[in-house]
């Protein structure tokens, strides 16, 4: 396999000093690839937001390594790691954390503005991944006219907008209800059978469930690393929830296909998604 | 991203949360307003006061005699005013007019009547001499003094009070009983403090003694210097010319001038005198302005800090979008940039727009440099306050900012 998208070499974060002491993650290790989809589950205080928060480049770790697609991310300066933000993470909060009071397609719009594009194809491109999640109708609407599932759907949209490397999601769907879950988990199976890079936290099983590989974290260790699914096939809990169209089509993932649709007219397409694509192929 | 595209983040950021941009500038406003609002109606009361004082006229004295109950030894006489008009002893002397004044003569014409609150009786170097000059009709002459004529100048109140529309030049107006000619009104004087300048009259100096004053003493004489310059040789001429008159000793008059029976007010002395009590009064409105200006900075302070406070969380976002720290400093700087110059400028045009209205019976009269010192003092403010906390959530971890409440 390629280079690795993420590559994490016992990682520690320690809080607090002499008897407040808290060792939220004390050495971990794992190695992520292009086109993986991970859950990381753990109770809370397993140290696993702690750990997301140093892999989107937003906390530091106390020791350890991170590479992200190759780069050491601890000998980065500010404007380095701005950029790195920038081009290869896609972050999604739980909290959505959209601008208030700006509408959908400008909080979409918004890391492209700092990535340097063009109004007009910031525009274009922020529509493009408002219509992948589905919200394409609701683009000037503001956060607070839409419900929690529709913010987080546009917090997804806000984070693949400009194709990262890595999309890593803290627990996306723990404000939502069900229905929502379903709606944001459905967005993210799909850009997971597109070829798109996946870490999310989470503390549902059934999310977990859905993903191509589980990591559980305890004590800020890591205690089993399970393969759900192959890496360069659709996630299980996608192949289910699309069995239905699965069949049409051998040479086609009915998600992938889904995705392709959608994006369909538009240069949205991923690269990632095509070259998983050939990838599969050749297997 | 450029230049063009943070400030239009700016414009937006300013625009999603009117009421609070509107509130801020508010703040701006009143500070700026406020300073410089209350230099200018310093500035303009010394400036009326000044004003007051130079309409006395700066080349003149007065005569006045200090001796109470007008006992005839200390009294001003005909007779020495006439001695002062002496090329010899008194070579800088323009003119003297004696004047004796009357308060409270009734006037009345065709039924109504007015109370003249000043009736003065003198010779026609007075309206050069006092600074009031005729604007309608023509002023007594020396002959109409010697005839002890019943000719008589009024003033813009009286002209209103008594000949509501109707010329008042040649009309008959009845004095305690006798009938004086208008002849002329005098041009309209700034008041001096409660009394109403224009409301007075002015008539031969005979006449009024006839029909007024009686024949004692003048009230006071008032000598006009040829040149503003010579106004101290004047004052000392005029010394010499009544000490000699009324029988004074040199060396008393000079040692203490309590002791003469008389007393010479120079018009520029008190000009004098009075600008430094102004200067006193605007130092002090100054102080008044700068603590205002503080209290605005304050203000400002306040809700810069607020308003960036409440933003780290934002700040965290775009942070965690990739956004560099300099554009979140520059989008900051800009929005805080907007707030003040917009402030100022309204807080400018607000103090502009007060300063055509009277304010506590005072004509407020703009200094300029407070204006600069207003806007530039709460420009910085602002961009400190409002540039500082910026700086301080861009320099955050972003999920330090994120987690901020």
């Amino acid at each position: 396999m390629s280079r690795p998208v993420l590559d994490v070499q016992d990682l520690k974060k320690i809080y607090g000093t002499g008897e407040a002491t808290v060792h939220a993650l004390r050495g971990v290790s794992m190695t992520v690839h292009r086109g993986d989809y991970v859950a990381i589950m753990g109770s809370s205080g397993s140290g696993k937001s702690t750990l997301m928060n140093i892999l989107g480049a937003l906390d530091i770790p106390t020791t350890g390594s991170y590479k992200l697609d190759g780069v050491e991310v601890g000998t980065l300066s500010d404007a380095q790691l701005a950029l790195a933000r920038n081009r290869l993470i896609g972050f999604i909060f739980q909290a959505f954390n959209l601008i208030p009071r700006t509408s959908a397609v400008a909080n979409v719009e918004l890391p492209l503005a700092y990535a340097g594009v063009k109004p007009t194809e910031r525009r274009r491109r922020a529509l493009a991944a408002l219509d992948i999640v589905g919200l394409a109708d609701r683009a000037d609407h503001e956060p607070n006219q839409l419900s929690g599932g529709q913010q987080q759907r546009v917090a997804v949209a806000r984070a693949l907008v400009t194709e990262p490397a890595l999309l890593l999601a803290d627990e996306p769907t723990g404000n939502l209800d069900s229905k929502s879950t379903d709606d944001v988990l459905k967005v993210f199976d799909d850009l997971s059978a597109a070829g798109r890079t996946i870490v999310i936290i989470t503390h549902e099983n059934e999310v977990g469930a859905r993903a191509k590989r589980l990591v559980r974290l305890v004590d800020g260790a890591i205690v089993t690393d399970v393969r759900q699914s192959p890496i360069d096939l659709p996630p299980v809990g996608a192949a289910a929830a699309h069995a239905r169209v699965q069949a049409v089509a051998a040479g086609h993932v009915a998600a992938g296909h889904a995705v392709a649709v959608r994006a369909g007219g538009t240069t949205y397409g991923s690269p990632a998604g095509s070259e998983w694509n050939g990838g599969r192929h050749s297997s | 991203m450029n230049f063009f595209e943070v400030v239009r983040f700016s414009l937006r950021g300013l625009s999603a949360n009117k009421l609070r941009s509107a509130l801020t500038m508010l703040g701006i406003l009143i500070g700026v307003a406020a300073v410089i609002l209350l230099v200018a109606v310093g500035n303009g009361s010394a400036k009326a006061i000044s004003d007051r004082i130079e309409a006395l006229g700066t080349n003149t004295i007065t005569v006045m005699s200090t001796g109470r109950g007008g006992s005839s030894s200390t009294a001003l006489t005909k007779k020495m005013a006439d001695a002062l008009i002496d090329p010899e002893l008194a070579p800088d002397i323009k003119s003297v007019s004696p004047v004796v004044s009357a308060s409270s003569a009734t006037m009345t014409y065709e039924g109504s009547d007015h109370s003249v609150s000043t009736f003065v009786g003198t010779t026609p170097a007075w309206f050069a001499a006092s600074s009031t000059p005729v604007e309608k009709g023509a002023s007594f002459t020396e002959d109409d003094v010697n005839q002890g004529r019943r000719v008589v100048v009024i003033g813009q109140t009286v002209a209103e009070e008594l000949f509501p529309g109707v010329d008042p030049i040649d009309k008959q107006v009845t004095v305690s009983g006798a009938l004086f000619t208008v002849v002329g009104v005098l041009k309209e004087k700034s008041s001096t403090g409660f009394q109403d300048s224009n409301d007075t009259a002015v008539a031969p100096l005979t006449a009024v003694q006839q029909v007024l004053a009686g024949y004692g003493s003048l009230t006071s004489i008032i000598v006009e210097a040829k040149d503003p310059d010579k106004v101290d040789a004047v004052q000392s001429e005029v010394s010499t010319i009544l000490d000699q008159q009324l029988n004074v000793s040199s060396t008393s008059s000079s040692g203490n001038s309590n002791s003469t029976p008389y007393r010479i007010q120079n018009a520029s002395s008190l000009l004098e005198t009075q600008t430094e009590t102004a200067d006193t009064f605007t130092t002090l409105l100054g102080a008044v302005a700068a603590i205002s200006l503080l209290v605005g900075g304050i203000g400002i302070t306040n809700i810069m800090l607020v308003t960036v406070t409440e933003r780290t969380r934002e700040i965290g976002i775009r942070k965690a979008l990739g956004a560099p720290r300099r554009t979140i400093m520059t989008q900051f700087l800009i929005e805080a940039t907007l707030l003040s110059v917009l402030g100022g400028a309204l807080g400018v045009a607000a103090a502009l727009i007060g300063s055509h209205f009277t304010i506590v019976g005072v004509k407020p009269v703009i200094v300029p440099s407070s204006i600069g010192l207003a806007v530039g003092v709460s420009i910085a403010i602002g961009l400190f306050f409002g540039g500082l906390p910026a700086a301080r959530a861009a320099r955050l971890r972003p999920i330090d900012a994120l987690r901020y409440e």
